[in-house]
């Protein structure tokens, strides 16, 4: 069966989709994605969905079970790149995915995982602890 | 074809000029020119052409029938006429008037020709009549249709007008809504706004409310959906220009925009731009 491929940079994932999702896909890149955060020790998850422009509520709901999964085990997503029609779409079947972070682009998404970082180290620093 | 028609075809061939004379001067005591929006010469001519094209088709078969090959050219002489005239400002009865005032001269040409049989004369009455209600109706919805396009064509201008997306600065749009938002209009002002989000890489949008009129609980539900689009496409979105009176209706609906809301689009604008790092300082010497 095909994987969607896990790509690590830094101290973030990345996941880029360019294939239709079909539902078992897509669980199967739920449990790698909760796998591979663990053995990476990642900080962040950048999922990029430009390449998809069919979405329905599996997905949906999908990217906010990975959101929820992601943020037990201490790493933020951002979901980037959605289409303008997709967004619609999500919007109209009343997925607001709220507790998932967006960003227009891959780079931006990138950055705003940096910026998270960066604030978690600050934070660190300031109660003395050594920023690891 | 029957007699009866081939007749008055015959008929009017006969006393064209005096039924032309009685009809115009009718027409110009009723206000059929539209109180001087058409001029007298052009109405002449539009009475010319409409009784010798009704002449044809009284001469041709099925001659009662509006719908028929024969009263092909009537139709379109008239659905012309009340085209120009609904352009024109014409209201529906001065335009169904140019065919209902035929009647007269008519109903007098039959009586003089048929003087010597009654009865006669009153089918032949009766026949004209039922025609020229028929051509007058056909007019009115002629000039209907021609009013629901302009109706329709003017919503599509509107539409197009009513949904600007601005770019204040890079990466800051602001979208300034004006009017009642419905579904449909939603669907479009949130299609151009992601649109423009894609296309300027935007990371944040001010939606300025000035100009909505009233905020109800659907509008208020309307905004939140454009506002959650824009958001899954990775900009965030600042509302301005809620006025008082609207804020005050929607706490008192209990309507709750969770987002981000400033009084103006000035004050929309720089919490934008510090958002996105940029700040406004005032020179110390105005260039």
């Amino acid at each position: 069966m095909d994987r969607i491929p896990i790509l690590k940079l830094g101290r973030a994932l990345l996941v880029t989709i360019q294939v239709d999702m079909h539902d078992r896909l897509a669980t199967a890149l739920e449990e790698d994605l909760s796998a591979k955060i663990v053995a990476s020790g990642a900080q962040g998850v950048v999922i990029d969905i430009s390449g998809l422009d069919l979405v329905d509520s599996f997905m949906g709901r999908m990217l906010d079970n990975i959101a929820a999964v992601s943020r037990m085990l201490d790493a933020e997503t951002v979901v980037v790149g959605m289409r303008p029609a997709v967004a619609i779409t999500l919007v109209e079947l009343g997925l607001e995915l709220s507790g998932v972070k967006t960003a227009l682009n891959v780079e931006r998404g990138m950055a705003l995982i940096q910026s998270r970082l960066l604030q978690t180290r600050l934070e660190a620093v300031e109660i003395g602890d050594d920023g690891l | 074809m029957s007699d009866g028609t081939a007749r008055l075809s015959a008929w009017l061939e006969r006393h064209e000029m005096e039924i032309l004379a009685s009809w115009t001067k009718n027409l110009k005591e009723a206000g059929g020119h539209g109180s001087g929006k058409i001029r007298d010469a052009e109405l002449d001519a539009q009475c010319r052409s409409f009784l010798a094209a009704l002449r044809d088709g009284l001469a041709s078969d099925g001659a009662t029938e509006i719908d028929g090959e024969g009263f092909a050219s009537v139709r379109d002489l008239l659905s012309d006429m009340s085209q120009s005239r609904a352009l024109q400002g014409f209201s529906p009865s001065e335009t169904a008037t140019f065919v209902l005032l035929l009647k007269d001269p008519l109903y007098r040409l039959v009586q003089s020709e048929m003087a010597s049989d009654p009865t006669a004369a009153l089918n032949q009455t009766w026949v004209l009549s039922s025609l020229l209600d028929k051509l007058g109706l056909f007019t009115t919805e002629a000039y209907q249709r021609s009013r629901e396009e302009v109706i329709v064509r003017q919503q599509q201008e509107i539409a197009e007008l009513s949904t600007p997306v601005v770019k204040l600065w890079d990466g800051v749009l602001a979208l300034p809504l004006i009017g009642i938002l419905d579904s449909t209009r939603t669907q479009v002002v949130m299609e151009n706004l992601l649109q423009a989000i894609v296309d300027q890489a935007a990371d944040i949008a001010i939606i300025d409310i000035t100009g909505v009129p009233t905020v109800d609980t659907l509008v208020a539900q309307h905004l939140l959906k454009t506002i959650a689009a824009a958001r899954l496409m990775g900009a965030d979105c600042i509302i301005s220009g809620i006025r008082p009176q609207i804020a005050q209706t929607m706490v008192h609906l209990g309507v709750e925009l969770s987002v981000v809301s400033k009084a103006s689009l000035a004050d929309a604008f720089s919490l934008a731009l510090r958002r996105t790092g940029r700040t406004v300082s005032t020179l110390k010497s105005p260039v």
